[in-house]
């Protein structure tokens, strides 16, 4: 994080003070921990599922009941020594497996669009906020246009469309596409006011190019309120993902998400509870750690402003 | 103020132009087969042909894309010979899986998507309001730090998760009420409200919760006032000056999101009537989802698309009402 990339000696710089801040929070620290499971699950996925001995899309026909129309066998959705989540009713793949696997997909998708995000959104409100004029007007316009969308519907719309590329790479692209406008309005209302600041005045004084100014000496001032965007768009990003994949129009089976072991655990939720429960805990724990650590983080970087 | 209107207006058909054009290009450019991708999953030969002729895509793009607006304003007639069908004004398309004109088919469903939407939205403001400014004004106490620590809690739900738990828990174990089936508000309204309430509620709470951090924090902003402290200060009594001074100014941004959120339920909550099985916009979509008819996607898209726009127009002329600063 970008926390740790400015060290300054006595604990007296802003990044300083806003870490010390942070670190006294309980609920930042509870937060980092959810996250950082997650991620470890996400990134170790392949490791975690051979330790639990099953592949993802490996089926157990041993652990249904054919004569209960599929039933996992066992207590609380057929959890054991085996299967440590329990299994899917009907075919008894391994709910650790796809659990953990979900998470890669899903977290991949969120942070990728998030990326996309930030970058489109953060050069784009630089851009109109530093050079005004026509740059500004035409951004302007493009960011209403972008925000007056049903961006979900209009998702659904391209998903559902598309069929013969990457879903991972589209679903990303489509995510990302309808998400800068926000991030860029932030940015764009904090560079008009430090714009005219007197460090930015001398540095162009000095004989600083615009990119030069804009590197060092606006972005820099931007990145606190861009940081806490980030975070609080996180858990957008992620239930959009799953929302989509619930939809049918996301990810496709057998690749497992969040969002599409959801909906097939919809149809069992009379019978098999623990099915539904699962998924959707990760994605209810996940959302929240994310919005409790943006929370924190705009209180400390982001006091006043650019909450609209 | 009328000139500003009159602005507003333009704009908002500027945007709706530039909606059906993107629109446009998601269902008639991109897909490699415009006619066999409206024809949906079950199609015939037969059907297929008669699409092609009714699309016109041997005609130049540019063209295809006036019939499109045009037969939004106008209606069209598709095709010719055997295979000629009328689609009346607004023409958004026809659905082959359904043989009906795809508007006809939304608007046999509005009421549903909108008796959810309103019915929703007035539990999601009492409740998301009222703890957002309770929460305001006894900032740092236990009251506060509650009813945050819930609607963080509860804004983290997906909405698929409250619906589940609220059929399974009212509906399955507990069965205070029936599964629910739409009853119109004209035949019966308590039947009507009776049968709603579940989907309200499941939508109400994800809502509320984005309210009541919202409202908050606006609200806390605007009683740092100055001008709150000068009503304090001539002696209104406090009451007065939450009621009078702070809520007013306090609830303008929420004004913003209400129009976007209201707009956007009117065209169809996708998961929420899919879940409750409410026959509403949304389970149009996602029917048509499951079964490729791209025609129906594009008529919902433009619908949804149409609410937004006219929400946030009518958003923006309520300003100058509600907030005294804002002048036209």
């Amino acid at each position: 994080m970008a926390l740790t990339s400015t060290v300054a000696p006595a604990g007296s710089g802003p990044w300083q003070r806003a870490r010390q801040q942070l670190g006294r929070r309980a609920s930042v620290k509870i937060s980092l921990v959810v996250i950082a499971l997650f991620a470890i699950m996400a990134v170790a996925a392949p490791l975690l599922s051979t330790l639990g001995g099953w592949s993802p899309e490996e089926f157990d026909k041993t652990a249904v009941d054919p004569y209960l129309g599929g039933q996992p066998i066992g207590p609380l959705g057929g959890i054991s020594a085996d299967h440590w989540l329990g299994v899917e009713p009907v075919t008894g793949r391994d709910l650790f497996a796809r659990v953990v696997h979900g998470a890669q997909v899903s977290l991949l998708i969120a942070f990728a669009a998030t990326a996309i995000v930030v970058v489109a959104g953060t050069a784009a409100g630089i851009a109109a906020g530093y050079f005004g004029g026509r740059t500004d007007a035409v951004l302007s316009r493009l960011m209403d246009l972008t925000m007056s969308f049903p961006s979900l519907i209009f998702m659904i719309a391209m998903m559902s469309v598309a069929r013969d590329v990457n879903r991972i790479v589209l679903m990303t692209a489509v995510i990302g596409l309808f998400g800068w406008p926000g991030i860029a309005r932030v940015v764009r209302g904090q560079t008009l006011s430090l714009k005219h600041r007197e460090y930015v005045d001398a540095a162009r004084v000095g004989g600083s190019g615009p990119w030069r100014i804009l590197t060092r000496d606006v972005l820099p001032g931007v990145a606190g309120p861009v940081i806490a965007y980030t975070t609080l768009i996180i858990p957008g990003m992620i239930a959009t993902e799953a929302a989509l994949s619930y939809l049918g129009v996301g990810v496709r089976p057998p690749t497992p998400s969040w969002g599409q072991m959801i909906a097939e655990s919809v149809a069992f939720y009379d019978t098999d509870p623990t099915y539904f429960v699962i998924p959707s805990t990760c994605l209810f724990l996940t959302v929240l750690a994310f919005t409790l650590l943006g929370d924190a983080l705009r209180d400390v970087l982001d006091p006043r402003g650019s909450r609209t | 103020m009328i000139y500003y209107a009159g602005r507003r207006l333009l704009s908002v058909i500027g945007v709706l132009i530039a909606v059906a054009a993107i629109t446009f290009v998601i269902f008639y450019v991109l897909p490699s087969d415009p006619a066999a991708a409206a024809c949906g999953k079950s199609c015939s030969t037969e059907r297929l042909a008669a699409i092609r002729a009714h699309m016109g895509l041997d005609q130049p793009l540019w063209r295809q894309f006036t019939d499109f607006v045009t037969g939004i304003f106008t209606g069209r007639t598709m095709g010719s010979g055997q295979y000629t069908l009328h689609c009346h004004v607004p023409c958004l398309g026809y659905s082959y899986e359904n043989n009906q004109d795809v508007w006809d088919l939304m608007m046999d469903r509005l009421p549903v998507s909108a008796s959810l939407a309103f019915g929703a939205a007035v539990i999601w403001l009492v409740l998301g309001l009222s703890a957002g400014v309770v929460a305001a004004l006894r900032k740092d106490t236990l009251t506060d730090r509650a009813l945050m620590v819930g609607s963080v809690a509860a804004a983290s739900l997906p909405v698929y998760f409250t619906s589940m738990m609220l059929i399974y828990g009212v509906i399955r174990i507990a069965g205070l009420l029936p599964y629910p089936s739409y009853v119109p508000f004209g035949d019966d309204p308590l039947h009507w409200a009776s049968n709603l309430l579940l989907p309200w509620l499941a939508l109400a709470i994800l809502y509320a919760a984005m309210y009541a951090r919202q409202s908050r924090s606006s609200m806390i902003e605007t009683m740092a006032e100055p001008y709150i402290r000068t009503a304090r200060a001539k002696g209104l009594p406090y009451r007065t000056v939450v009621v009078k001074h702070g809520l007013r100014a306090g609830m303008t941004p929420i004004l913003t999101l209400f129009g976007m959120d209201l707009g956007g339920l009117l065209a169809g909550a996708v998961i929420t009537e899919s879940l409750f099985g409410l026959p509403g916009i949304g389970r149009l979509f996602y029917g048509a989802l499951s079964s490729g008819d791209q025609p129906v996607i594009l008529g919902v898209t433009l619908l949804a698309a149409t609410f937004i726009v006219i929400a946030n127009l009518v958003v923006d002329l309520l300003y100058a009402v509600v907030d005294p600063r804002v002048r036209y």
